[in-house]
């Protein structure tokens, strides 16, 4: 299988602060990792570093066999092959839908205008929403802002799309509008490494599960081991508070 | 049914009066006292400024050539204001001493200048863009007309007073500042240690300092700086010491606005490869722009007002100009009209962009996004 991200021996600090110990992983093409654990544990900086949003201080991130370094040439790079999708959404409230996803393209790719809206009108109606395209994000739900802040990530044609914890800002009854999207695409192939706690989603969709816990990963299985044969005690307790609550 | 609604709203402006008015003991003592001053300064102040005042004739219906003809000077006690002073000095107040048989030009620049800035002010315009292109081609016209060029005879600018110069630093002063703003304080914000410092020292040296100390430093020393020969004139001196001192506080005007974005739209914009400056004007910008829009504007009323500070190192704006004025033989003594007539004007232009200000506060409190 072609390897398309690895980590190897990755740390970081937030000051004194050591958020990640010796991070190890590798994915590759077409994989699907869910990554959970509690809060501070590490995870959203995790894939944050995987597009620089974050630096890493020691060890190695490569990416498509482009390494991460203080290179801005290769940070580019990168960022053109990977998506990510946010917990707040971070659409840009003074631009129409359209524009939103269009942006990207047009000034990214130097794409000719009207070439960036067709992209970006298919995308919005990939996320079933192409009716909105007008509107500003403050007019629409979470559920569909979150649906728009995918259709933009996409419309860069990204090869990996990391989700940091895509619908926890979200009222209950829009989660699943977005889940079911994530579901689509996971579907047509894409390489996926999402941060959630829809364990729902990770059954269904999940092809390793990952248990990140104080800066460490600290179990790495297929779902149905981790779910039903969780190796560490720690694992088992964040999977009873989790699934019993 | 019209009674019923007369009675109604008479019934409502009945209870306005009595709710807001006199309510209790204090809030009447406090109404009457506050009528009878209104009342007072009010019909002291129109008496004096229009119903007893000369304009361009005295009470005797002579036409006012110098201060002797005031209905005052002649029979004291009597009479209010004597404007004839401000139509005898009108083109001094408009124009300084620039020649009388060429301020058409400066007319001209005067009635392009509100096309000038609209497109600026008001976001929904019809042709909005073409005005906006207008603003850019001002300056260049507004230099060919004012100073002169090919087919216009050259008026320098020791000839330009007045509200001439009153606006010509407000206006220009504020144009350039508006660039020079953005960059300082995204300098400010800047990663770049070398560069962030720069800007601060720049800009926390420039609000430590009077406007008047800069204006004698950029009057005595800009020509240290310069190379030998190269001598700019006092307007231009002037102008670079407004438009620094503008710059450093629009500037901070500016950085409230930035600090405002949510950092999640600038990972947003890194996450989709947008490079920095890409970022700065398409995402960041635009909105810290439209946030800091009030501050700014208050920035500039303060320094339309600071202008008049120019008067210190020898130009005749419009305070100068009434100051010399009132130093004319002719015309002397007569404090009040001058300074009450400059005054106006210096209201006018200062109550215009206060209430614009308002308005934008109340526009962006409505919009959706």
């Amino acid at each position: 299988m072609e390897q398309v991200i690895q980590l190897e021996k990755v740390n970081k600090w937030f000051d004194d602060f050591h958020v990640l110990k010796d991070i190890d992983l590798t994915v590759t093409k077409g994989q699907k990792i869910v990554v959970c654990g509690p809060s501070g544990s590490g995870k959203s900086t995790m894939i944050r570093c995987i597009n620089r949003l974050e630096a890493h201080q020691k060890g190695h991130i490569t990416v498509h066999g482009t390494e991460l370094t203080n290179d801005l040439k290769n940070i580019d790079i990168i960022r053109k092959n990977v998506g990510m999708v946010f917990q707040q959404f971070n659409l840009f409230p003074h631009l129409s839908v359209l524009d939103n996803i269009s942006l990207a393209p047009i000034w990214v790719k130097k794409m000719p205008k009207k070439d960036a809206e067709e992209i970006a009108m298919s995308y919005l109606e990939k996320v079933k929403i192409p009716e909105q395209a007008k509107k500003f994000p403050g007019q629409l739900s979470g559920g569909q802002q979150q649906r728009v802040a995918i259709a933009r990530s996409l419309a860069m044609n990204p090869d990996i799309m990391l989700f940091d914890e895509p619908t926890s800002a979200l009222d209950p009854e829009m989660i699943k509008e977005v889940l079911d999207v994530m579901i689509q695409l996971a579907e047509e192939g894409m390489t996926m490494l999402v941060v959630t706690h829809e364990m729902g989603f990770a059954k269904t969709v999940a092809d390793q599960m990952i248990f990140m816990d104080e800066g460490r990963i600290i179990e790495q299985a297929t779902p149905h081991e981790f779910f039903n044969n969780p190796k560490s005690d720690r694992t088992k307790l964040f999977l009873s508070q989790i699934l019993n609550h | 049914m019209s009674v019923i609604i007369q009675s109604l709203s008479r019934n409502k402006f009945y209870n306005w009066v009595y709710k807001n008015l006199f309510s209790s003991w204090v809030n009447t003592i406090m109404t009457i006292i506050a009528v009878i001053f209104v009342y007072e300064i009010g019909t002291f102040f129109l008496n004096w400024a229009i119903f007893n005042a000369d304009f361009r004739t005295n009470f005797q219906g002579e036409l006012i050539t110098d201060r002797t003809f005031c209905s005052k000077n002649i029979s004291p006690g009597e009479y209010g204001a004597c404007w004839a002073i401000i139509y005898a000095r009108w083109d001094q107040f408009m124009y300084g001493l620039y020649p009388i048989e060429e301020t058409w030009r400066v007319n001209i620049t005067y009635a392009l200048l509100p096309l000038a800035i609209i497109g600026i002010l008001f976001d929904k315009l019809p042709y909005r863009k073409l005005f906006i292109y207008f603003t850019f081609l001002f300056p260049f016209i507004a230099y060919f007309m004012l100073y002169g060029g090919p087919g216009l005879s050259t008026v320098g600018t020791n000839k330009w007073g007045g509200l001439l110069v009153t606006l010509f630093l407000g206006v220009t002063g504020i144009g350039l500042a508006f660039p020079l703003s953005i960059l300082l304080a995204l300098g400010r914000r800047s990663k770049m240690p070398i560069i962030k410092s720069l800007c601060v020292v720049f800009i926390e040296f420039i609000r430590g300092v009077p406007l008047i100390t800069l204006l004698f430093t950029a009057n005595v020393m800009l020509p240290l700086f310069l190379p030998d020969g190269v001598n700019p004139d006092n307007l231009l001196r002037a102008l670079v010491a407004v438009t620094l001192f503008q710059s450093a506080y629009m500037a901070e005007a500016i950085r409230g606005g930035l600090q405002a974005i949510p950092k999640g739209h600038i990972e947003a914009a890194d996450a989709l490869g947008l490079t920095y400056w890409q970022t700065t004007r398409k995402i960041i910008l635009p909105q810290a722009l439209k946030i800091a829009i009030p501050p700014i504007v208050n920035t500039c009323i303060g320094l339309f007002k600071d202008t008049s500070l120019v008067l210190i190192i020898g130009l005749f704006d419009l305070l100068g100009i009434g100051r010399a004025a009132l130093a004319d033989m002719t015309w002397t003594k007569l404090y009040y009209e001058v300074y009450v007539f400059i005054s106006l004007v210096f209201f006018i232009f200062c109550f215009g962009m206060s209430r614009y200000s308002l308005y934008l506060e109340k526009k962006l409190k409505t919009d959706n996004s």
